[in-house]
């Protein structure tokens, strides 16, 4: 499942643009690779980020992983709900398992992440290796 | 099965102890605000209570003297019962560690001293190194030492250095240890055949390198032909070598880390010197260096005087410091010592020679059963992977636990990285030929049951206590302990 | 040969299978250049024999000394029964429980004693163990760094100095600022702490009862660091938690120590017990392996590892620390002792060891010229006296007479060179406390 009004990066995080800000959060894909996730470590209220940056950090069972920032700018939300359910991720990783929101600092960054029909061509080639 | 905790009976008690009824009843002298206002909530047992209850749950655990362990990367060889006997007597299990820092002292512990000194000199001998310290508590302790060394030696030179080099295919510990010492972590790919690419690691090595850490064989259980040549290119940019002593058990007696080019060694004594397990430790970690980092080793190094007599020396400007508390886990150093002579020098070669038979056979038999990634001799250990099982979902987990119904404690699953559905098997030499048989014909079924009935193997374990524990819902509410009801 | 099974004949047909004629062509991958000559090592020995060596090398250490050393380390007694339980071979021979299903005995003991450490006290987690109380200290300071973001810890100079020591060696390399902090009269010094402490700290760290012996309520040092973001770290000996005020309850955030005095030998430096414990929010920060309780596919209680998330053969460069191997049959080792000793036991244990302390300072202060170094303060089992003459000139006299009276400070503290450190336990009868003192009257 790749939703069509989101664009995309290599480490398999999805960033959904509302005007001057993003909401992001992992890919389908991506919570079904991590399996059950167990806990989010959600990014701090405020923290400026760089394009690429690690951001904040989910821990599945069996592997913990980073997650950046597609586009850089400040942090001004972060999913609390998941603090309870961190499965929010795994069932509904486009929808209620969103992870935080960013005030984008320069929006033209966007324009060089992959849109739906590019991601889904990475994910064929991963596929093969 | 019920917590000791719910057992308790309030007003039991197995213990006496002596002076009860004497000087337990004057009164504590100590003002009560420095007293704790109620008593902790241990449990309240005879001792008939606690033998039970520790019995019941010792009959739902596995361990050697159970059955084949054949743990990669492990080393689950039999626990020689001698060295238990060996490490309770009252001279050495009685002994103060502060003796010999008192005037005088070291002449009341030259037995203890003397055990360290011929470690020293037998593991020396072994890895062809300089001088070992027996204070590093565990293996990945080791690693640290290691890594601290590596920083120590980088620093008396002045040299600029910043990242350690490892294997895609290394243990956790290694980069989690050369992290923790402070350095950024490289991985170095593998080649087709599995072991370090040597155009990878030339375009990996820079003047930034430290050093690279890096077990041989490998965990595939490969031994590197070009390991001198990994060496002398590392140390052309002033880079150390260090060995991961985790896979030496087919070296033993045959080849030395010192003569690979290795600069620093670490040994598992729980693993290759035979030492318990004990359900997770306590292990030790002796660490190695060539001649010119021996000024580096942590303090204090057991030294020989002239009429035989040895001391502690604890001057030694150059030294990483203190990494334990005082000489190191001195009872597994000296159990490891007690199977070391009762090996010697042909027992060493016969460790060997019957660790790589045993994985060899292994491999020759379950070869067409299962994919085999590195179709090649191997060395204590081999590596398969269940992909072709996993087609008809019977994974490698699936396989392990299939292993468990039929009295055998799985092999390591998911490890190394590098091969998807990895399953490592580790014989050891102390296993026998009836064993291996049996465990080749247990694999042999649960492939057959994958092709035919995959449902069989998926609904394993059965005959266990407890089966598919929920460890998402561990993770995501923990329950990490049992408090008394009185505390928050 | 020993503990190798396959006889020759067995070994032939092996090779067959393999498809090789010699065990020598399963090693063609070493290169030549590489094979080493027979080793340096003497030829192997029988059962008989290593005993016998290990015996007479055994022989060689003071057996029969009369032992008041402590300095973190205390002899107290281990019951036959804890020795009995943990030689079970299904307990030691065991791996780590990695697969569940097989290890429900060692996951159901590590469960229990982490409780029991929580229990003892007064905190809301614990791990499985750490390799020893010093290395404790370290990993509970890189977790203060860790929940706080900062660089900078305060650590009084009555934590113990070998503690401090493997402190310096291990975080030299990290751009921390350590600072040690000197003591007023035997306990941490409140203004000299006060000063040190900063928006910049992550920890202050203490020890109580202390080096010295001295017991300390530290909640308003726990106070005073929470005001400015940091936490406090407490060093703590768990037989004095059989009567002393709990770090828990005086504020502490993670709470670590020695554990060797719960079942384990002094055996001449280890193995011994790292234990640490904290409030359930740092738990994720919390390095070691951890046990959890949960339910299996039918709903039967079981016990797993759980947050592995944090470790290292999971997180690799960033595990929240390298630790693998732990300690886990001293952990099952004291476990053992708690539930031997009791609720009831272990008060009475420490009463018993307070009493003795107490006689045993009374008769070492009627030898004349010997005054307690730190008179107004409060001590558990352990105490510092003051000598006439150095200690060490003290200590060999009392060699000769099979007494190990204490440790001299003036090794760890040059200013203090006439003081000795004199610990007390249960084992200590008064036959012996009475030839100590009369030993050292005739001495001085």
């Amino acid at each position: 499942m790749i939703p069509e009004d989101l664009r995309y990066t290599r480490e398999h995080e999805w960033i959904r643009v509302e005007g001057g800000a993003g909401v992001v959060g992992i890919t389908d894909h991506a919570q079904d690779a991590l399996g059950d996730v167990t806990f989010v470590e959600l990014p701090v209220e405020g923290a400026e980020l760089t394009k690429g940056e690690e951001a904040c950090a989910i821990e599945s069972a069996k592997a913990a992983v980073s997650i950046y920032a597609p586009a850089g700018g400040k942090v001004v939300a972060a999913n609390e709900a998941l603090e309870d359910d961190p499965g929010l991720v795994n069932t509904s990783p486009f929808g209620e398992g969103w992870i935080y929101k960013l005030e984008l600092a320069d929006p033209s960054e966007i324009a060089s992440l992959m849109d739906a029909a590019g991601y889904a061509a990475f994910l064929a080639a991963e596929e093969e290796q | 099965m019920k917590l000791i905790f719910e057992k308790s009976v309030p007003g039991r008690r197995a213990v006496r102890n002596a002076g009860a009824g004497g000087e337990a009843d004057a009164n504590v002298p100590l003002p009560g605000s420095l007293l704790r206002s109620r008593p902790a909530e241990l449990p309240e047992l005879s001792e008939l209570d606690v033998v039970r209850h520790f019995t019941a749950l010792s009959r739902r655990n596995f361990g050697i003297d159970s059955g084949f362990y054949p743990l990669g990367s492990c080393t689950m060889k039999y626990n020689p019962k001698a060295t238990e006997a060996v490490a309770a007597c009252p001279g050495f299990a009685d002994l103060h560690p502060l003796i010999p820092q008192l005037p005088g002292g070291e002449m009341m512990v030259q037995g203890a001293l003397a055990v360290l000194k011929e470690m020293d000199r037998l593991l020396s001998e072994i890895c062809g190194m300089a001088a070992f310290t027996m204070q590093p508590l565990a293996g990945a302790h080791g690693e640290l030492t290691g890594a601290m060394i590596i920083a120590a030696y980088h620093e008396r030179r002045g040299n600029e250095k910043t990242t350690i080099l490892i294997p895609d295919s290394a243990h956790g510990t290694n980069p989690a240890s050369a992290a923790i010492a402070g350095y950024d972590v490289k991985s170095v790919a593998s080649d087709a055949d599995g072991v370090m690419d040597l155009a990878a690691l030339r375009a990996a090595t820079d003047d930034g390198v430290a050093g690279m850490m890096l077990t041989c064989p490998n965990t595939l259980g490969l031994f590197n032909s070009r390991i001198r040549q990994i060496a002398d290119l590392i140390h052309s940019v002033d880079g150390l070598m260090y060995y991961d002593g985790a896979n030496l058990n087919p070296l033993l007696g045959r080849c030395r880390p010192g003569d690979m080019g290795f600069d620093i060694v670490h040994l598992n004594l729980h693993k290759t010197f035979a030492t318990p397990h004990g359900g997770g430790g306590p292990g030790a970690g002796p660490v190695g260096v060539v001649e010119r980092l021996v000024d580096f080793l942590p303090t204090s190094i057991v030294r020989e005087r002239g009429d035989g007599s040895y001391y502690l020396d604890y001057d030694r400007p150059r030294s990483i410091g203190y990494v334990a508390p005082f000489y190191g886990n001195f009872a597994i150093v000296l159990r490891a010592y007690a199977y070391i002579l009762m090996l010697g020098r042909e027992g060493l070669l016969r460790v060997s020679d019957n660790a790589v038979l045993n994985a060899n056979y292994v491999l020759a038999k379950l070869r067409g059963h299962y994919e085999l990634p590195y179709d090649r001799i191997c060395m204590h250990e081999c590596v398969f992977s269940a992909s072709r099982q996993a087609e008809r979902s019977v994974r490698a987990l699936n396989v392990a636990k299939a292993l468990i119904d039929r009295g055998i404690h799985p092999m390591t699953v998911y490890f190394p990285l590098t091969v998807p559905e990895a399953m490592m098997i580790e014989p050891t030499e102390t296993e026998s030929m009836e064993t291996l048989d049996a465990f080749i014909a247990a694999m042999i079924e649960i492939a057959r049951q994958a092709r035919e009935a995959p449902e069989e193997v998926t609904a394993c374990p059965k005959t266990t206590p407890v089966a598919q524990l929920d460890e998402t819902l561990a993770a995501r509410k923990p329950d990490l302990a049992s408090l008394a009801e009185t505390e928050a | 040969m020993p503990f190798i099974a396959n006889t020759d004949e067995q070994r032939r047909q092996m090779l067959a299978a393999i498809g090789v004629a010699d065990v020598e062509e399963l090693f063609a991958d070493i290169p030549p250049e590489l094979r080493c000559g027979p080793l340096d090592v003497e030829p192997g020995l029988g059962e008989q024999e290593v005993r016998a060596k290990l015996a007479a090398l055994a022989e060689h250490n003071a057996t029969g000394l009369v032992g008041f050393l402590g300095g973190g380390f205390y002899d107290h007694f281990i019951p036959a029964a804890l020795d009995a339980i943990v030689s079970r071979s299904e307990f030691y021979t065991a791996y780590t429980p990695y697969q569940p299903e097989i290890s429900q005995g060692t996951l159901q003991a590590i469960y229990e004693y982490q409780s029991a450490i929580c229990r003892l006290t007064d905190m809301e987690v614990a791990n499985a163990s750490l390799y020893d109380g010093g290395t404790a200290v370290y990993e509970a300071i890189m977790m203060a760094l860790r929940i706080t973001g900062r660089s900078k810890v305060v650590v009084d100079e009555t934590v113990s100095p070998i503690y401090r020591k493997m402190v310096r060696s291990y975080t030299s390399n990290l751009g921390i600022a350590l600072v040690e902090t000197a003591p007023s009269n035997g306990l941490p010094d409140r203004s000299a702490i006060a000063e040190h402490v900063g928006d910049d700290t992550a920890a202050v760290i203490v020890q109580n009862p202390n080096f010295f012996g001295c017991i300390d309520d530290v909640t308003d040092l726990a106070e005073l660091v929470h005001e400015r973001g940091g936490l406090l770290i407490a060093s703590c000996y768990p037989i004095s938690l059989g009567l002393l005020k709990t770090p828990g309850r005086m504020g502490a955030d993670i709470v670590v120590g020695e554990g060797q005095s719960l079942g384990m030998p002094l055996s001449f430096g280890g193995p011994y017990l790292g234990f640490m414990a904290t409030r359930r929010k740092y738990v994720r920060k919390m390095p070691g392996r951890i046990a959890g309780r949960t339910v299996d596919s039918q709903g039967r209680e079981g016990f797993v590892l759980t947050l592995q998330a944090r470790e290292q053969h999971i997180r690799r460069a960033k595990a929240t620390s390298n630790i693998c191997t732990n300690q886990g049959l001293c952990a099952l080792r004291a476990l053992v002792y708690m539930s031997l000793l009791g609720k009831g036991g272990l008060v009475e244990l420490a009463r018993i060891c307070a009493a003795k302390a107490d006689y045993l300072q009374k008769r070492l202060l009627a030898v004349g010229g010997v005054t307690m170094r730190f008179p107004r303060r409060w001590y558990f089992n352990e105490f510092v006296v003051n000598l006439p003459i150095t200690a060490d000139k003290v200590i060999r006299g009392l060699f000769n007479r099979s007494l190990a009276a204490g440790f001299p400070l003036g090794r760890y503290f040059p200013e203090m060179g006439n003081c000795l450190l004199v610990a007390v336990t249960e084992k200590r009868t008064k036959e012996e406390m009475d030839f100590l003192a009369h030993t050292l009257e005739v001495i001085l």
